[in-house]
């Protein structure tokens, strides 16, 4: 598959209140394929959202480089192309509202980038109808649910028609429902848009339904690969200070006392058939 | 000794077009010593109803009292009362502001007027309680801790205002799944160890299954359900689900060995008693 972010060797170092030097992002090396939809989890402080920054050049690597559709994020030139290609949801929803109507949110983007008003105003009626907010276009954003202005955000990001999108724990702040209706958003992209994700979260049921899963520790990726590879490795994802899925757990818990459970089992739905066979 | 709220209705906006019943005719007492969770979906009514509880919002009808005094009162006795209720609202991290964590957990003490010498043993008193090492913390900024840190520190300046009612607003929220567990050891230690009240409102099921002895459920502004977490995850998931709430994975888990004819216990709250209950189950086929 086609490699549409290409991260080599890259830190990023900043330079702490007290005078030390930190080192944010330690030697990263990652490549993700147009289409991927990847999960990234890491305890707090892990470097999650600092990598998430860097795909779409809100910062730029101290050294080593990042490419993202071929475009070196570190060329000041590239910086709006960047921009325009990769999208970000971050955790708040209340940080990334601009306008006082849903439709001028969305529209704000493609405003922005120059683009013709009747194809902007198509533009919002289709990634609204997207994100299943077609019936609030006129209604005030600050009204909406937590789930609701997140979607909002999400059709900003498809109004300046980005392929790819990067969400900072986006639903850290949703309650269930809430949670539920960005994930099968972001699902739905995914598979009908062939949109390429990265979706951070410390929800592990959500990272479950990736392609694949990044784990990150003091500024490196410390593990990488299916979920099911990922999260039946219970002890070590516990000494990260993570969690793993309930049916990840038990199933970790049966195999101790020497029930035979096949490995890789992470869904309830496995986890029944497995025991109840 | 309770916080009893009587006929409490809210209403928002009230006389406009957007005039909204937040809350409709609550009724419960919350005893000295409970550990409630409150849960409910986003515009259930949860935070409404904290915010009565310590008097920041005036019920449109009714009457809340704590220790018998009602505190929407305008003389120093409902002053008094109110100051037993502490609130830790939604991510409280946001409200730290001091330059040292000392002096932002001694800010609502010295703010009521209470001599250094007290403060001072006060503030010593929170940093235990809450896991910050005094010598490590009392003089660092609180800006550049760890989110889990940041709202220990939070938390710490409200239990330095030794309050008898501790009330939490998803104090969880946005934490990892170590600086969640963190967060919670330290306030089961609390609650085992002084005897305090808590008020828990979470989204996260699993964490008021495994703490609370009392589950108040939220449903469009009303209660529509008040017991214990074990009686309310067994007897009323078709009304748990019916205020949008879902039951913790574990028992969404058991429930579907149940399904499948295994003879688990679907009652359980922690990991060890489900894998006992499943290896009990799968020994008896």
């Amino acid at each position: 598959m086609e490699e549409f972010i290409i991260v080599k060797n890259m830190c990023h170092i900043y330079v702490a209140q007290d005078g030390k030097q930190v080192k944010a992002l330690d030697d990263i090396n990652l490549s993700i394929s147009k289409g991927e939809f990847v999960a990234i989890i890491g305890a707090n402080g892990s470097g999650k959202s600092t990598l998430a920054k860097h795909l779409n050049a809100l910062l730029v690597p101290s050294s080593g480089n990042c490419h993202v559709n071929g475009l070196d994020t570190t060329d000041l030139e590239n910086i709006w192309a960047v921009r325009q290609v990769v999208g970000m949801v971050f955790q708040n929803p209340d940080n990334q509202i601009v306008a006082t109507v849903v439709e001028e949110d969305v529209a704000f983007g493609p405003e922005n980038m120059g683009v013709e008003p009747g194809e902007i105003s198509a533009r919002v009626t289709e990634a609204l109808h997207v994100v299943g907010m077609e019936d609030y276009r006129y209604h005030s954003p600050h009204l909406l649910s937590g789930g609701q202005k997140q979607r909002v955000a999400i059709a900003g990001v498809l109004a300046m028609q980005s392929s790819c999108l990067v969400l900072d724990e986006p639903t850290a702040m949703l309650d269930p429902k809430g949670r539920q209706e960005v994930l099968s958003t972001v699902c739905q992209l995914h598979q009908d848009r062939k949109i390429t994700v990265v979706y951070i979260t410390h929800f592990m049921e959500e990272a479950v339904v990736a392609d694949r899963v990044i784990v990150m520790n003091c500024g490196k990726v410390v593990m990488e690969g299916s979920p099911a590879q990922i999260f039946s490795q219970v002890i070590r994802l516990k000494e990260l200070g993570l969690d793993v899925p309930v049916a990840a757990e038990i199933a970790h818990c049966l195999r101790q006392h020497n029930i035979n459970i096949t490995e890789g089992i992470i869904t309830d739905e496995e986890l029944v058939v497995a025991v109840c066979r | 000794m309770s916080i009893i709220l009587k006929n409490i209705s809210y209403i928002y906006m009230a006389k406009t077009p957007y005039e909204k019943a937040a809350i409709k005719n609550i009724n419960i007492e919350i005893k000295h010593g409970e550990f409630v969770g409150i849960i409910g979906h986003t515009g259930s009514g949860k935070s409404t109803l904290l915010q009565h509880l310590n008097g920041l919002l005036k019920p449109t009808t009714g009457l809340v009292s704590v220790d018998g005094q009602d505190i929407n009162l305008k003389d120093e006795a409902a002053r008094t009362a109110k100051r037993k209720v502490g609130m830790v609202f939604q991510y409280p991290e946001h409200q730290l502001f001091e330059e040292t964590v000392y002096d932002d957990i001694a800010f609502g003490p010295r703010n009521i007027g209470i001599d250094e010498d007290e403060v001072d043993r006060r503030v010593r008193k929170a940093m235990n309680f809450v896991g910050l090492g005094y010598d490590e913390f009392a003089t660092r900024t609180p800006f550049q801790l760890s989110g889990g840190q940041m709202r220990r520190v939070a938390i710490g300046g409200v239990i330095a205002l030794e309050p008898a009612y501790l009330i939490l607003d998803e104090p969880s929220a946005g934490l990892d799944p170590r600086g969640r567990d963190e967060i919670f050891g330290q306030i089961i230690k609390m609650y085992k160890n002084t005897g305090i009240t808590v008020v828990l409102v979470s989204h996260n099921m699993e964490d008021v299954a495994r703490m609370a002895n009392r589950l108040i459920v939220m449903n469009d502004g009303e209660i529509s359900l008040d017991g214990s977490p074990l009686e309310i995850f067994r007897d009323s998931q078709a009304q748990l689900k019916a205020a949008g709430v879902d039951v913790p994975p574990l028992t969404s888990l058991m429930n579907k060995f149940k399904q499948r004819g295994l003879a688990v216990d679907n009652t359980v709250t922690t990991m060890e008693s489900a894998v006992q209950s499943l290896l009990a189950a799968v020994g008896r086929r």
